[in-house]
């Protein structure tokens, strides 16, 4: 599978790196004690340290730390055992220092790999260039009064994480596979909630074009985008203007670029020309961070599954199909939901379940799987009954509706509305005789060879049981008969 | 002997005894400042009636005989210390108004261990100068006085020249200062007192207004070298807030100043016979030398090589620095504003309005040094020569335990010199700024007056975290030098 872009003088390649900035959970914030916490009346999460007064000094939070070494592990990178923090210095009112405390010079976290799978099936590995850490600035806010601005400092000083990928994307749909595995990771590790909408997880995304077997192009970045389908447009949309730039003869300045989803296009922000001078020094208030071998060690052992180890294992232990095992596995907790359903029973008919009824259901109603009326035990409590024959598979189907609406247990159900299956053979054979003498007229078609009324005498005889009848002796029952 | 002629050996020992009170001790000074500030310009503010109700608790602890090392003493604070309470200038029209709501982790043990505060000291602004003349809140005159010319004044140097002039005038019985190239150890030398920086990371910078945070270190000065090691025993100590200050026990100081020094390895560093050096200065240099080999001391000449680029070094890396550390007065949280129509003319209305002329040509040196194009050339350079800086007292003390220098390569200068060119201005702190680059201890010690009879310091550089060393060399000098001159303005002459 490829993507091209056919341009005038012949077709054209994508080429693309992204920045992503993780919001890092932890309770408080990167350099001072007060709350990392979303939300808050504003500036009600605010040190000494994070408003920036004279004499404050910043000490490095070790949960901090150990997030990004978790999600460095997680994404099978290298862990610089030693590492450095830099002042990035700018001026912003709602930067309270005048300089962002970052890792510019020697990041945390070194080379790594992603594995990303599209929808064709096929694999992509795209490279990881860095993991650093770094402040969040506060929240300026133009919109409070006709001539101020207003500023939020709750998030000023929260770590973020900025991972940086290798321009190794070539695709607007492996841009979007690329963040979704990066944010399952994230969640996995609990290092990032990768909720895009509140912004705890942006994307700044570099894109350029080149003829096949060109080196790369100057490329434009594209700040601030927040959500996934909005990389991809911006990506396409950017790429397109670059191309027609090439091919009328001009060239990109190498810029910054901001995407409007509303008018489709992107827009210069600021030129190089006018790029900031950052002036990065090491920041003389911190030592070098320095983490032990040991205590990596310890975080890696400490990690939980991953959704590509997970996967692996749930088609070898489970025995589902690896496009059946990739949705379950999407998230933690279907995953978890699913493993407590699948526990001792069938794997494939809780496989089933999960995916298709509670799924549906879960869609139907708008409910994530936190809050849904029937719990894995719930819906496992049902697929006993199946399994030990108290209903049939059509009933389960009543059963699981009712759950759905009560919110009682399986066997609750059944019992309240005796829907327990019928496998007394007498009732069976009394139920066919009942249909047969009803219908003289199709058992003689039938005995005459019209075989397919066999499937008509099975509707008619659950039908005659409120469907509770035992399929198989129902069948049993009939062949004999006829 | 009038209270305020006392050491704090001297007081400690005096209120246990309940010879006086605290209220007598403190009362005897806040009356001479009262009674000089207006002169001196020492104090920025004066906290007369707090110190006053300090005074009257300490009488209290001290009834009940639960004194604490400070208890009832003293003291001036560099006006760059935060204060709980009690306004903070820097020496700045930015802070003008500040009241920090919180007290730096020097100050904060300094009252944990009973001293009271008699006031903020003046100096240069945010603690960039040589000779406290960039104040906001006007110069500092210098208590000494050249023999026979009572009319001019003299500066007190800088940038801890508020202290410097306070204790050696008798306004209080010590005082903290903070040193990035020489601000405790010049203006001690000026003004005939001790003061010591001790090792980067010694004392915490919690709360203290940062100027050059990879240099900045807060010490003591007083008017003995025992005295200075009873303050820096109580302001000196690990502290978790700030991430470059060291977990290392601190020793009992005061023994170190009665140390035998036989023995003891002093360095005489050749490159700090600076072409140009006047005579005198020379000659208390020798004398100092001689002194510590009376004691039982082995001079050893020893090189230090880069010494002739610490200046030059020292004036990229400090305003790199400041640069940085300073960008956060910008009129949107606290401190100064100069409203105005957008915000980068805000920002641009309100720092020209709060700084100092000394103050913006740091902040553009370090700018500038920082910016890309420049960085490599300087900045990077810089931190390169200063690692072989560090190597050369590495070094050095392989072979020596102390080194011995002059502390500056003049006594005071009157106001109004020196002041036309701000690299002169710069070269009073060449012999300084070497132990600050490497982070080593430091101390000046008067050791003599100057023909023209201004008190001469000589410095003692130690190891990293070997204050006693220092403090045993300095004690031995003061001791030898048996520097009993007292300046012409002192609390004790109305």
């Amino acid at each position: 599978m490829s993507y091209v872009i056919e341009g005038r003088t012949g077709p054209w390649e994508l080429v693309v790196g992204l920045e992503v900035h993780a919001q890092v959970i932890s309770q408080s914030k990167l350099f001072s004690g007060a709350s990392a916490s979303y939300g808050g009346e504003p500036n009600t999460h605010v040190s000494l340290v994070d408003a920036g007064f004279p004499g404050m000094l910043p000490v490095i939070n070790r949960e901090c730390v150990a997030q990004a070494v978790r999600t460095g592990l997680g994404l099978k990178a290298r862990i610089n055992l030693e590492s450095r923090f830099d002042r990035k210095n700018y001026f912003y009112a709602d930067l309270p220092t005048g300089y962002q405390i970052s890792q510019f010079t020697h990041p945390i976290v070194g080379e790594g790999a992603v594995e990303i799978e599209l929808a064709d099936g096929s694999i992509r590995t795209i490279g990881i260039t860095r993991l650093h850490l770094e402040q969040d600035a506060g929240k300026s806010m133009h919109d409070q009064d006709p001539t101020r601005s207003f500023i939020d400092l709750n998030r000023a000083g929260v770590a973020l994480m900025e991972i940086v990928s290798e321009p190794d994307i070539r695709m607007p749909e492996e841009a979007g596979a690329y963040l979704r595995k990066l944010r399952m990771i994230l969640r996995y590790l609990g290092t990032c909630d990768g909720n895009m909408e509140e912004g705890s997880m942006r994307a700044d995304v570099n894109v350029s074009v080149r003829k096949a077997g060109e080196p790369f192009r100057t490329r434009c970045e594209i700040k601030n985008v927040n959500s996934i389908r909005y990389v991809m447009q911006a990506i396409e949309i950017e790429a397109a203007r670059q191309v027609e730039i090439w091919e009328s003869g001009g060239s990109v300045d190498q810029e910054t670029r901001l995407f409007d989803p509303a008018r489709g296009e992107t827009r210069s922000l600021r030129s190089k020309e006018d790029a900031h001078d950052y002036r990065y020094f090491p920041d003389p208030d911190l030592l070098p961070l320095v983490v032990e071998e040991a205590w990596v060690e310890s975080l890696d052992a400490a990690l939980p599954e991953l959704p590509d180890a997970k996967r692996q294992r749930f088609q070898d232990e489970y025995g589902i199909p690896r496009y059946d095992a990739g949705v379950l596995v999407a998230e933690q907790a279907t995953a978890d939901f699913y493993e407590t359903v699948a526990r001792g029973r069938d794997p494939r008919l809780a496989a089933n379940w999960v995916i298709g009824d509670f799924f549906a259901a879960l869609n139907r109603t708008g409910r994530t799987i936190q809050d849904s009326p029937i719990t894995a035990e719930g819906l496992g409590g049902m697929l006993d009954l199946i399994t030990d024959g108290t209903i049939n598979g059509k009933i389960a189907k009543e059963v699981f509706e009712d759950m759905l609406e009560s919110g009682e247990s399986a066997a609750a159900v059944v019992e309240r509305r005796g829907l327990r299956q019928v496998t007394d053979t007498g009732a069976i054979d009394a139920a066919v005789q009942a249909v047969l003498d009803a219908n003289q007229d199709k058992l003689a078609e039938y005995r005459s060879g019209k075989d397919k009324l066999f499937g008509f005498f099975v509707g008619q005889v659950m039908k005659a049981m409120a469907g509770k009848g035992n399929p198989a002796l129902v069948n049993a029952a009939l062949k004999k008969v006829l | 002997m009038m209270l305020t002629e006392l050491t704090i050996a001297a007081a400690q020992a005096g209120l246990k005894r309940r010879d006086f009170s605290a209220v007598e001790l403190v009362g005897a000074h806040v009356a001479a400042i009262e009674r000089l500030n207006g002169r001196l310009n020492a104090f920025i503010t004066v906290t007369a009636d707090q110190a006053m109700d300090a005074a009257r608790r300490a009488d209290a602890v001290l009834a009940k005989g639960e004194a604490a090392p400070l208890t009832g003493i003293p003291l001036g604070i560099k006006d760059l210390f935060c204060t709980d309470g009690v306004r903070t200038t820097a020496a700045s029209r930015m802070l003008e108004n500040f009241v920090p709501p919180y007290e730096s982790t020097v100050t904060a043990n300094l009252l944990r261990d009973g001293a009271v505060f008699a006031g903020k000291t003046n100096l240069d602004e945010f603690a960039m100068g040589s000779a406290n003349i960039n104040s906001a809140f006007g110069a500092v005159e210098n208590p000494w006085k050249r023999a026979g010319d009572a009319d001019t004044v003299l500066v007190p140097g800088g940038s801890s020249g508020g202290s410097a002039a306070a204790v050696a005038a008798s306004l209080v019985m010590g005082a903290t200062g903070t040193d990035t190239g020489g601000s405790i150890r010049q203006p001690a030398s000026y003004c005939g007192i001790a003061g010591i920086k001790p090792t980067y990371g010694r004392c915490s910078r919690w709360g203290t207004i940062a100027f050059a945070s990879s240099l900045d270190q807060a010490g003591p000065m007083a008017r003995t070298v025992e005295d200075c090691a009873i303050l820096l025993q109580s302001m000196a100590g690990f502290d978790p807030r700030d991430s470059t200050s060291v977990d290392c026990p601190v020793p009992d100081y005061r023994a170190a100043c009665g140390r035998d020094l036989k023995g003891m390895k002093v360095g005489i560093p050749a490159e700090y016979r600076v072409a140009g050096m006047p005579a005198e200065i020379e000659a208390a240099w020798d004398k100092g030398i001689a002194w510590l080999r009376d004691a039982g001391c082995e001079i050893v000449e020893v090189s230090l090589p880069y010494t002739k680029y610490g200046l030059a070094t020292y004036y990229i890396v400090a305003p790199a620095e400041c640069s940085s550390n300073l960008a956060r007065y910008d009129g949107v949280r606290f401190g100064r504003r100069v409203p105005a129509p957008s915000l980068d003319e805000q920002y641009e209305a309100t720092r020209r309005a709060g700084f100092g002329a000394e103050v913006r040509r740091r902040i553009m040196m370090g700018t500038y040094v920082l910016s890309a194009g420049y960085y490599d050339a300087y900045y990077l350079r810089a931190q390169k020569v200063r690692n072989l800086i560090r190597r050369d007292f590495e070094r050095a003390f392989q072979q020596v335990d102390v080194l011995l220098t002059p502390t500056a390569p003049s006594p005071a200068f009157a106001q109004g010199e020196k002041m036309d060119d701000p690299v002169q201005m710069y070269l009073n702190d060449v012999f300084t700024v070497p132990a600050s680059m490497a982070g080593v201890p430091a101390m000046s010690v008067p050791a003599g007056l100057s023909a023209s009879g201004l008190p001469l310091g000589l410095q003692i550089i130690g190891r990293s975290f070997d204050e006693e060393s220092v403090l045993a060399a300095a004690s031995a000098i003061e001791r030898a030098a048996s520097f009993t001159h007292r300046p012409a303005v002192r609390a004790e002459v109305v």
